[in-house]
């Protein structure tokens, strides 16, 4: 690590601020992703700017026909919440997928997003579930906002407020998890809305998340399974590494396809 | 038996201290005015070093002093050394490249050492590290074992062809008159993945050196702390043995990956006289994934042999073992004496060849891992048994119990003479736990449910101890690898027990005690384990090989013998009786056929206040010590049944069912022992499904950190079911066999057997991870669609 200042700021405007006044400057957030880049020497931030003390970051709530979470949420927080658990079951399911516990417990919802890792979950989620991204400056629709892995609509210096999903009449998510990392070797969340189905999928590839207009085709005149058969996704674009080739990443979006529609259809 | 003695299951003395966050590893310790050493390494794999130029290090802040090679050299401190010499078959000795401790001339892979910066802080030393000029010219590099000696590399000068040695043991001559004969012969070609040892407490050392008294100190993660100071003093010459003390205190895990005398705790020890304060190092995990010296890494092709009667007739191996960049320290013991002795599994083979070739890679250096040769032999052994038994339509233990060993002794063709067990009897308890009988009913079961099921056996044997001294010397080894032990009785009663054997996570603050209370009859609270601190204990071999229980313990029964002894005669004189009349029961002291004892204690304060007996007559005090050398290897020895479960739509292999049958001869402690069991098969499981080391073709460690390399978790294991059969060893006085490697060494044939049963057969090579699978399984399935 180098050394870096660090600061502690206890309202978004003033954590606007500081990012816009001081040079080189990162959010912290779970700092699960970005302290293991900087021990690593890989990043190197002159000035920290902690979110872990601005008490409007946090929070979960229930408006209508919407789930809203404050960026700074714990995975954990989210898989536990009772709102979330009720109105999209798929999104707590999600968030207790990630990691381990440590990680659930250290991870946020907004640092995940900000993130965009190509193997991560939440993007998935937030794709699939048709999700605005709030920040300090304006709202972002999820289908704006990923913008290829570790890319996304933030300018630089902008917050992560809230994330607000609308709530789904169905929705599953099946991850096969990497056995090392425990990241999403493939995820696919498959969300049914009153007029559209949604289907995307994490991991596999080389671009980051992606949505699958023909699945969501099929699944929009008949939300089951079978309604899947014939439909592959191919090897073009998808990530290959030491886990898993092309191939595989491929084979497994049509898998993990059909048992997410299959835990949708099941919800009833 | 009593509630602390022989064979209770006594909850482990030195957990309050780990679970509470009170154990005391070398981290832990600080010592004044410490500076912190970094250690810069190779980027390439194999690299001529025309230039490092440390003169922008040396004015960064913080910077105490920057080292390399020269400056060693210039101090005339050695390179580091492979303590068992192997001949090749054609009697040459092997060739053993030069080890300097920071690189010469040359880095020879990815984390070799190449300049040591020392510092106020780790993090100014980091920061000056990243200042030095290292002017490289960056050579082709050879990583992978199949091709290590036709590939145009040449790690070391004195290999051409990066051959370490070409080493044989067996019969060629009837081995291939066995071949002649045969009916059948079942054909292999294996490969034993590279693994990478990570304990949970990576590697670290503090040295320190006291101007006053010329005497040096040394901390550091090592399992055998005496066997460093030798090597440190004797070869490496950093300070005179007599100088060098080394504290090996709480260790975190070391699977072998700390028997090893590394190059940065040599540094560390030198530097601090050169800097003249104490120089701290502590690897990081990423410096623990490229430094730590790996395990296996074996290419073999096996043949076996068979009659008519499906009876082995013989077996022939070649094996291609990846001994790295470098020799560690008992890299060349490995792939040989601790491997070809053992490929005659449980089973009577008449004949038996085995061919190693030991060649240098530019890949992290390859040494002893839990198991260290043995489970690499048995794998050869026990997927070539499985593979013969499905080609000839014979169960599989059926035809493995057909060919055991039923007589002991046993003499092996490959030098091993078997003291005692009884295979068949854990084949029957195990098959009897493993509900064999009704596999087949959930075979179907799970393809009803579109799974694929699989069942595979390990009937395997290890060889622990290593020993006696004589035989390992006679083969190569250089040193003896005997035990000592000291028991020293205190006025009160209560006993130290000083050992040569060194725990780090094997429990024997609390087994060793056990052995005291049970044989002096005293409560183990009033018993302590004293190891690891080369001024408390006068020497000793350590800790490796599953060798604590059968040759650390037997020193101490020896010594505690030696104890009774004395005591009888301080009881005699305060009983006014004859020696021989004296009888040691109980924790008494009593004078035959009367009522009249003494308790342990009384005796104890008798022998250090010396009123009843004069000092002519008898020595004041109790206290004994004991060197124990065995008189053969000991022989553990068991069945393990894996069956697993396979999705063949994603390719997850879940582990239904783990049955373990071991014979570990008598057991101290089977709370512990089961523990042992358990990790063992948590690592062979590892091997088997998860862990795989992966360099790219420029020498690049692709799996540098869990996010790549994967450590098996709770959730991949079953609950593991866990029964003994005891035939108790002949060759040491307490009838211990060893329990420590056995998991690691019977799993992965059993994962693998059980995963090609359950894809009808189908190959595949470790780890077996889900892409593995999915493909073998599809495989399977065109296979099958096309019948
Ligand atoms: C061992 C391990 C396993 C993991 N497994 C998974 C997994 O299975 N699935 C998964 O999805 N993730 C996984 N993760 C990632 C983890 O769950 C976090 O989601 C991730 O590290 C990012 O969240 P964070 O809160 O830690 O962000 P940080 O590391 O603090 O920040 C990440 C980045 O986002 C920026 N940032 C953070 N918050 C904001 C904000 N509010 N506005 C703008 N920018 C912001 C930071 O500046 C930084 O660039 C794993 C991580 C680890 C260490």
């Amino acid at each position: 690590m180098y050394a870096f200042e660090y600061h502690r700021p206890t309202s978004v405007k003033e954590a606007g601020s500081l990012a816009g006044q001081a040079e080189d400057t990162k959010f912290l957030a779970g700092g699960h992703t970005l302290l293991p880049t900087m021990k690593l020497r890989l990043a190197g931030p002159a000035n920290l700017i902690d979110l872990g003390q601005i008490a409007e970051l946090r929070g979960i709530e229930r408006t209508g026909d919407t789930i809203t979470i404050g960026a700074m949420m714990k995975h954990a927080e989210v898989a536990n919440s009772a709102d979330v658990k009720e109105a999209i079951p798929a999104l707590a399911e999600m968030a207790e997928l990630i990691g381990d516990p440590h990680v659930r417990n250290r991870g946020t919802i907004g640092g995940s997003v900000a993130n965009n890792d190509p193997s991560a979950d939440y993007p998935a989620a937030c794709l699939a579930l048709n999700a605005t991204i709030v920040t300090n400056q304006r709202k972002i629709a999820a289908d704006d906002f990923f913008q290829g892995i570790f890319t996304t609509a933030l300018e630089e210096g902008e917050i992560i407020t809230q994330i607000s999903f609308p709530i789904p009449s169905r929705a599953a998510y099946a991850k096969f998890r990497n056995p090392a990392s425990r990241y999403a070797l493939v995820g696919v969340f498959v969300a049914k809305h009153a007029d559209v189905v949604r289907v995307t999928v994490t991991g596999a590839g080389s671009n980051g998340v992606f949505r699958v207009p023909e699945m969501e085709q099929a699944l929009s005149g008949n939300f089951a399974a079978e309604a899947l058969d014939g439909i592959a996704v191919g090897e073009d674009g998808m990530n290959s590494d030491i886990h898993a080739d092309a191939a595989y990443r491929a084979h497994l979006v049509g898998v993990m396809a059909r048992r997410a529609v299959q835990a949708a259809a099941a919800r009833g | 038996m009593t509630a602390s003695g022989i064979g209770a299951p006594v909850r482990r003395k030195e957990d309050q201290r780990f679970v509470t966050g009170q154990g005391r590893y070398v981290d832990d310790f600080n010592r004044p005015g410490q500076a912190y050493a970094y250690f810069l390494r190779s980027p390439h794999a194999h690299a001529a070093i025309r230039s490092i130029d440390t003169s922008p290090a040396m004015i960064m802040p913080g910077v105490v002093a920057v080292f390399t090679g020269d400056d060693l050299a210039a101090d005339k401190i050695g390179g580091l050394i492979c303590g068992w010499m192997i001949h090749s078959k054609d009697g040459s000795p092997m060739k053993a490249g030069p080890h300097p401790a920071l690189a010469q001339g040359k880095v020879r892979y990815v984390g070799d050492h190449v300049a040591v910066v020392i510092a106020e802080t780790l993090a100014q030393a980091k920061d000056a590290a990243e200042a030095i000029l290292v002017d490289y010219d960056v050579l082709p590099a050879v990583v992978d074992t199949a091709q290590a000696t036709k590939a145009p590399v040449q790690v070391h000068d004195v290999s051409p062809d990066n051959t370490v040695f070409n080493w044989h043991l067996g019969n060629k001559e009837e081995t291939q008159a066995a071949f002649a004969r045969a009916k059948h012969v079942t054909k292999i070609d294996l490969i034993n993945n590279r693994l990478v040892p990570n304990p949970i407490e990576p590697r670290a050392a503090v040295g320190e050196y006291d101007f006053g008294t010329d005497n040096y100190t040394l901390y550091t993660t090592s399992q055998n702390p005496h066997v460093a100071r030798l090597v440190l003093s004797a070869f490496i010459g950093v300070a005179p043995e007599h100088k060098l003390r080394v504290i090996a205190p709480d260790v975190g895990g070391g699977f072998g990956s700390k028997i090893f005398i590394y190059a940065e705790e040599t540094v560390c020890v030198w530097a601090a006289k050169k800097v003249r304060r104490p120089v701290k190092w502590t690897s990081d995990r990423s410096e623990a994934f490229l430094s730590d010296a790996h395990g296996r890494d074996h290419v073999t092709h096996a043949e076996m042999a068979t009659d008519e009667n499906g009876r082995i007739l013989g077996l022939r191996v070649h094996t291609t073992a990846n001994l790295g960049a470098y020799l560690s320290t008992f890299s060349s013991s490995v792939p040989t004496y601790l491997y070809a002795p053992l490929l005659s599994g449980q089973y009577d083979i008449p004949a038996i060849y085995c061919e190693v070739d030991g060649v240098y890679t530019n890949t992290a250096p390859v040494d002893a891992y839990r198991g260290a040769g043995r489970p690499e032999a048995t794998f050869v052994v026990e997927r070539l048994v499985e593979k013969a038994a499905r080609e000839l339509g014979k169960d599989p233990a059926e035809f493995r119990r057909a060919n055991y060993i039923t007589q002991f002794p046993h003499t092996t063709p490959v030098i091993m003479t078997y003291d005692t067990g009884d295979y068949a009897a854990s084949l029957d308890k195990a098959l009897e736990v493993a509900d064999y009988r009704n596999f087949q009913q959930r075979k179907q079961e799970s393809a009803r449910n579109g799974k694929l099921r699989g069942i595979g056996f390990s009937s395997y044997i290890e060889a622990c101890g290593i020993a006696p001294s004589q035989a390992v010397g006679s083969l190569g080894a250089g040193v003896g690898l005997w035990e000592s032990a000291e028991v020293r009785v205190n006025p009160t009663g209560s006993v130290e027990v000083l050992t040569g054997s060194h725990s780090h996570g094997q429990g024997h603050e609390t087994t060793f005690a056990q052995l005291v209370s049970d044989r002096l009859g005293i409560s183990i609270d009033q018993v302590s384990i004293v190891h690891g601190d080369t001024d408390k204990v006068q020497f000793g071999m350590g800790t490796y090989g599953s060798r604590s229980g059968a040759v650390g313990m037997s020193a101490i029964a020896k010594a505690i013998d030696k104890v009774i002894a004395k005591g009888k005669k301080v009881a005699a004189h305060v009983l006014e009786a004859s020696e021989g009349d004296i009888e040691f029961k109980d924790g008494r002291f009593g004078v035959a056929g009367t009522d009249r004892s003494l308790a342990f204690g009384e005796v104890a304060l008798q022998a250090y206040i010396a009123h009843k007996f004069s000092g002519q007559d008898l020595e004041p005090g109790l206290k004994e010590g004991a060197f124990y050398d065995p008189t053969n290897f000991t022989f553990p020895a068991g069945v393990h049944i894996c069956e697993v479960e396979i999705d063949p739509d994603t390719g997850v292999t879940k582990i239904e069912r783990w049955t373990a049958v071991d014979d570990f001869g008598v057991i101290i402690n089977p709370m512990i022992v089961e523990g042992q069991v358990h990790g063992g098969i948590a690592q062979g499981v590892g091997q088997a499904l998860l862990e795989g080391t992966v360099y790219d073709q420029s020498g690049q460690l692709i799996t540098a950190s869990f996010n790549d390399y994967c450590m098996p978790r709770a959730i991949d294991l079953p609950s593991f079911q866990v029964g003994m059969t005891v035939t108790p060893c002949p060759s040491n006085p307490l009838g211990i066999k060893g329990c420590g490697e056995a998991g690691a060494i019977a799993a992965p044939p059993a994962v693998i057997n059980a995963i090609t049963d359950a894809l009808g057969h189908e190959d595949i090579a470790m780890p077996a991870t889900p892409q593995a699978v999915w493909r073998a399984a599809q495989k399977a399935r065109t296979l099958l669609a096309a019948e």
